[in-house]
């Protein structure tokens, strides 16, 4: 097989595993990127989600921005970005974010919005303020839909973030543009197998945080 | 189980008067939910609200905690306006409780229970201790307290959320619907534990139902709520039985009003006959020496005095009186304790068309027959109508 040649022969090369363009280096990189983009997302997207969600208001511009965020091709903003503002990481971020900001939003929303009315009516009831109904009633309960809306973008940013080696940043985009550039294919491949196995890794960090944060109350009975 | 009467103004200084003054619910969209509604709900008793659905009656209980706002008029507890405190100390007072309970699914028992506690600021033992006791409180196994909800079935379920209502100590119970959601021996069963918490608690206690017969089990007083949010009639439930204000509450309180309003009148005066009661051992003799010229049959009962069943004296033989042979005698009122709609119940049920009496222990301490039992009623009526105290009447047996 070809391909499983390839992967061999590219992870088993000693040169792929040290200096600036080594796998660790690369790698380290990719995570940056990634947990830079998910935190500006989450940073945006969590507190609307949470806040719109709580209210109840708010529901339908949310869907429309959500909508048209999608809609933006995540290669041609960043060209566009990087035109517009010059080097620098930010046409690399914003291209990432608005990928990430549409699940993240949108699943909370809906997370906070399926919630059981009746707790909620209860705590109020017995006189808890509107943020302990927030993040002591609702929160806990929505977590789990919270979470997913949370791993599909930082899946999405995993495999998005290679763009940012066309604008001369590194990160594991790197190989499959410079191996594609070089028609190394060793190294596209390479590079291909590394981004899917951090998307797997980033399914096995999220299941873990779930494990951790969601009471085994509502993992149960959901 | 009487509760109004002499010892009323020493129990105020610890109660929680309600004062409902003319208020009035309406919506943006013009719907009144609510109209004009004045009531002064009594302290430590439970105090109904009824009616069909849309009649204002859960508006109304939520108008107590502010979960709702009136449009107009006033509610007082203990003569001060609700608006004078804080929303969440006002609600923190009393405590509430909804149909399906409304727990949290990611705490466990004991920490949906501590809830208001720990909102007051107590520590984590002193509220989960208190937690504790409250689950043992309203008939919860203390291997309970670690479980989540969602392991917890719906009567249990609803009693962690009586439990979570009264863990604060809180003068005021709001319960809305509370017990509609679940089969009707559990909802007997939460009844009975609601009474019986009510007894040693003494709250004063707002409930909600659509269940007239709830209604009339439960309260001490009851509201009667029409469409459109008017009171049809505010009484004790004996004087509703009796004398229902018009034919909307007469309809409401359906058909068989009459035998529930049985359920005021005690049995303690029945005439019971001991003569037809013969032991399991009893000689020909003895059963012979029987005066049953007013009753056909004769209860067996075992040596310790406790029922068997019927049989006709001539079927009887000295020492071999077979017991499988004997007809069922369905179910036994307690002399004195519970009412006449019980022994009538019992005299219905019985195959004989006799009741039968027994004490505290089930031992058999009479029959009485179904034209006895009519005669008691005829009686207990023209007492009431004389002396007029039908709106004094307590309940017997619940």
């Amino acid at each position: 097989m070809n391909v499983l040649n390839h992967i061999d022969a590219f992870f088993s090369d000693s040169a792929h595993w040290q200096g600036y363009d080594g796998i660790p280096t690369r790698v380290v990189e990719h995570i940056e990127y990634t947990l830079l983009a998910l935190g500006i997302a989450a940073a945006v997207g969590l507190p609307i989600g949470l806040l719109t969600g709580h209210t109840g208001r708010g529901g339908n511009t949310l869907a429309l921005v959500a909508t048209a965020a999608r809609a933006l091709p995540s290669f041609g903003l960043m060209v566009l970005m990087f035109v517009l503002l010059g080097l620098g990481m930010a046409p690399v971020m914003i291209p990432l974010v608005v990928l990430a900001v549409p699940p993240i939003l949108v699943t909370t929303y809906e997370a906070m919005r399926s919630v059981d009315p009746a707790p909620v009516d209860a705590a109020r009831g017995m006189g808890m303020a509107e943020a302990g109904v927030l993040f002591r009633v609702e929160l806990p309960v929505a977590l789990p839909l919270i979470l997913s809306g949370l791993r599909s973008a930082a899946i999405q940013i995993v495999s998005t973030a290679t763009i940012a080696a066309y604008v001369s940043f590194g990160g594991i985009g790197r190989y499959i543009i410079d191996g594609l550039y070089q028609q190394n294919y060793e190294k596209v491949v390479g590079g291909a197998t590394l981004v899917a196995g951090m998307a797997l890794a980033t399914l096995a960090v999220f299941w873990a945080i779930a494990r951790l944060t969601v009471s085994p109350g509502v993992r149960r009975s959901s | 189980m009487a509760r109004a009467g002499s010892d009323g103004q020493t129990r105020r200084a610890f109660g929680v008067l309600i004062r409902i003054d003319s208020v009035t619910k309406r919506y943006p969209d013009g719907t009144v939910a609510v109209d004009r509604l004045s009531l002064e709900i009594p302290d430590r008793s439970i105090t109904v609200l009824v009616g069909p659905s849309g009649c204002g009656k859960t508006t109304t209980l939520r108008m107590i905690n502010r979960m709702v706002e009136p449009s107009e008029g006033r509610i007082l507890l203990d003569d001060v306006d609700i608006m004078q405190q804080p929303v969440n100390t006002l609600r923190r007072s009393m405590g509430y409780v909804i149909q399906n309970a409304g727990l949290f699914q990611h705490r466990t028992i004991v920490d949906n229970i501590a809830t208001v506690p720990r909102m007051l600021g107590w520590g984590k033992d002193k509220a989960r201790a208190r937690a504790r006791e409250l689950m043992e409180r309203v008939g919860l196994d203390a291997s309970l307290a670690k479980r989540y909800p969602y392991q917890l079935s719906g009567g249990q379920q609803q009693r962690v959320g009586v439990a979570r209502a009264l863990a604060a100590d809180p003068p005021v119970l709001l319960m809305d619907e509370p017990f509609s959601a679940v089969d009707p021996v559990v909802r007997k069963g939460l009844q009975d534990e609601l009474l019986r918490i009510q007894d040693e608690l003494d709250k004063t206690i707002v409930f909600v139902t659509h269940d007239i017969d709830e209604a009339v089990k439960l309260g001490t007083m009851v509201a009667v709520m029409r469409t459109g949010g008017r009171l049809a009639q505010f009484a004790p439930p004996a004087e509703l039985l009796s004398h229902p204000a018009d034919a909307f509450v007469e309809d409401f309180l359906g058909a068989d009003r009459g035998i529930r309003r049985l359920s005021f009148f005690p049995s303690a005066g029945l005439e019971l006959l001991t003569a037809p009661i013969v032991a399991v051992d009893a000689t020909a003799e003895q059963i012979a020496a029987r005066d049953t010229t007013d009753v056909p049959y004769l209860l067996v009962t075992d040596l310790d005095g406790k029922p068997l069943g019927w049989s006709e004296p001539r079927e009887l033989t000295a020492g071999s009186i077979a017991v499988d042979q004997l007809l069922p005698y369905g179910r036994p009122f307690v002399a004195g304790t519970e009412s006449l709609r019980a022994a009538l119940d019992c005299a219905v049920l019985s195959p004989t068309g006799w009741a039968v009496a027994v004490d505290g222990e089930g031992r058999a301490a009479g029959v009485v027959s179904q034209q006895t039992i009519g005669e008691a009623i005829r009686g207990a009526h023209a007492e009431r109508r004389a002396d007029g105290t039908a709106e004094k009447a307590q309940k017997v047996a619940r």
